[in-house]
């Protein structure tokens, strides 16, 4: 698809998405432009995952959009008939996920998958196949073409996947979690494809992942979300060289380091999420922050601007330096 | 491709051996099965007559060839197993696939006719339904086919609620698939095993109730010959022509058991863990 539109490929704008009431995403924001990758990070629950069904417009019976837009290269997802979005799903918004071996049906075969979204049949639906498989590094990508899920390896099926999701050329592709249920070898010759593929095809990537590892592998962006709510954004090099949340802050601190003497105690972030009943209006990091005070309980800090693309919903960000590790 | 099973491979050739017989009666047949005969009434099997030959099964009490009646009889019931099983195969399935998909109110309206249909008993239905608009054979494969449903639709919704949370579903959802595209070709092939199973024991059932039908004068009329209307004529000469009874039972029983015996394995084949037990 030629894209005459200038803006970016996806933007979420002030969403909020509730099950019973509870507002489990609560006015997300983002942008992603083309060719760029955006790393939307957070804890189970706290509504990443959420967020991308929302912007593929597939979110589960219980959960009710209450607010917000989704602007697919300019379009508002909400505002089109399903019929239309039907349409757009794998061929200008594709998405893959965890385990790429339960995302292919077991009973066709891998040309067949990943020809599903071309429309092509015979001839040039093979030739289209076997290019993108090519593209995506598969082995043996002839042979490939009539086999069944069950006898590639995890690592393949995830190609195939790739495969399938970009074969049409969408602008965006959402990834969840891509890599978690490969190990740590393949996970890096994924992201390395997902990333030459992002800036090769300019396809924007917005990757759903709760490792900062993989965030600092391949994104441009990162977006930390906590409880629901955007805690910071902005450039990757920036947000890990200088947070400007305490969560952020923290969470960098947790990760393990192989300078850490062996077996010393793993740093963790005392306290739990919050449930989405019990979320405070004010800082809803309160309770687990080791720079809390008055003004945290009492308002909700907005996304601020600390310069240079970056923003931080704390009411102390200058002084999240003092918590780095 | 994993090689079947021996046991299965001998089942498919008796089944296959019938359905030929069958399929190839009018060409195969050694005497026109209508053709009557006063002087060759209730002639023993392996009797030969100087001007029409051997009949090797015997003649029943019209002098008809027992052998052609048994392999046109065979025919009917074919003809009526295989298109019954497919109506009632096309009804059942796309209303289970459609409950399972769609859940919700439709699942509750589909099951519900289910429950229905189950409360009454299937063959007393087809026996009011035959009387009411009369005995033939395409009102036999209706009354069947409209009546043996509700098993698959079971079958096909229980898989279909099973399959459509998979994640590949999803996958192909998000991949832009509509409803029709996911149901046939992502949903219907990963059901297709044990609706086959349901199939084949249904068309087992099936030739039982056509002879059963036929034998109380409610399926195939006479003077077209049947196996249920053979045995019925056969009944009466039961002490003087055993013939007449052994032999098309002999038939039904060796279809039936094959059929039955082949579902047995075909649902050990597609679910492992049934074997063992």
């Amino acid at each position: 698809m030629t894209r005459s539109f200038t803006g970016p490929a996806l933007e979420v704008e002030d969403l909020v998405l509730s099950i019973g009431g509870a507002p489990v995403v609560d006015g997300i924001g983002f942008a992603v432009q083309p060719g760029e990758v955006l790393a939307l990070v957070g804890e189970s629950g706290c509504g990443k995952s959420l967020t991308a069904q929302a912007a593929i417009r597939l979110l589960p019976g219980a959960v009710e959009r209450q607010r917000g837009r989704i602007l697919l290269d300019g379009d508002d997802l909400y505002a089109m008939r399903e019929r239309d979005v039907r349409r757009l799903r794998g061929r200008r918004i594709s998405m893959i996920f965890q385990e790429p071996q339960a995302a292919l049906d077991p009973l066709s075969t891998v040309g067949a998958q990943v020809a599903e979204a071309t429309g092509l049949r015979g001839r040039a639906a093979r030739d289209a196949v076997l290019a993108m498989l090519t593209e995506v590094g598969i082995s043996d990508p002839a042979r490939r073409i009539a086999q069944y899920p069950f006898e590639l390896s995890g690592g393949m099926a995830q190609r195939v996947m790739i495969a399938t999701a970009l074969i049409a050329r969408p602008a965006i592709l959402i990834a969840d979690e891509p890599t978690t249920a490969l190990d740590v070898t393949i996970q890096a010759q994924i992201l390395q494809l997902l990333r030459r593929l992002a800036a090769e095809r300019g396809t924007a990537i917005l990757l759903i992942t709760h490792d900062m590892g993989v965030v600092a592998d391949i994104a441009d962006r990162v977006a930390v979300m906590y409880a629901g709510r955007i805690a910071e954004t902005g450039r990757v090099d920036r947000v890990f060289a200088a947070p400007a949340h305490p969560y952020t802050a923290l969470l960098l601190a947790a990760l393990p380091r192989l300078t850490d003497v062996p077996k010393s105690e793993l740093a963790v972030i005392a306290g739990q999420v919050p449930l989405p009943q019990h979320f405070s209006p004010a800082c809803r990091f309160a309770d687990r922050c080791p720079l809390v005070g008055e003004r945290c309980r009492a308002e909700r800090p907005p996304l601020a601007d600390r310069g240079d693309g970056q923003l931080s919903a704390c009411w102390h960000a200058d002084h999240v330096g003092s918590i780095a590790a | 491709m994993r090689r079947l099973p021996v046991s299965i491979v001998v089942l498919l050739g008796v089944l296959l051996a019938f359905g030929i017989a069958a399929l190839l009666a009018p060409w195969i047949v050694p005497h026109d099965p209508l053709r009557q005969s006063l002087l060759l009434r209730l002639k023993p099997p392996g009797t030969v007559d100087p001007r029409q030959g051997l009949f090797a099964l015997g003649t029943d009490d019209l002098g008809r060839d027992l052998l052609s009646r048994i392999l046109y009889g065979a025919r009917a019931s074919f003809a009526v197993a295989i298109l019954s099983v497919a109506v009632s195969l096309a009804v059942g399935v796309s209303l289970g696939l459609a409950a399972g998909w769609f859940r919700s109110w439709t699942a509750t309206i589909a099951m519900r006719l289910v429950d229905t249909m189950l409360s009454i008993p299937a063959i007393l239905l087809a026996v009011l339904t035959v009387a009411v608009i009369g005995p033939g054979f395409l009102d036999l494969v209706l009354v069947l086919g409209l009546t043996r449903w509700p098993r698959y639709t079971r079958v096909a919704y229980a898989s279909t609620l099973q399959v459509a949370s998979m994640p590949f579903i999803q996958a192909s959802e998000m991949a832009g698939a509509g409803a029709v595209r996911l149901l046939s070709r992502h949903v219907l092939p990963n059901i297709a095993g044990p609706l086959l199973v349901v199939a084949t024991s249904e068309f087992g059932l099936m030739i039982l109730f056509e002879a059963g039908l036929s034998f109380l004068g409610l399926g195939i009329q006479p003077p077209a010959p049947s196996w249920g209307s053979i045995l019925s004529a056969g009944r009466q000469y039961v002490e003087r022509a055993w013939w007449l009874t052994v032999f098309p039972g002999i038939g039904l029983f060796a279809l039936v058991v094959c059929v039955n015996l082949l579902g047995d394995l075909l649902r050990d084949q597609l679910d492992p863990r049934s074997a063992r037990r």
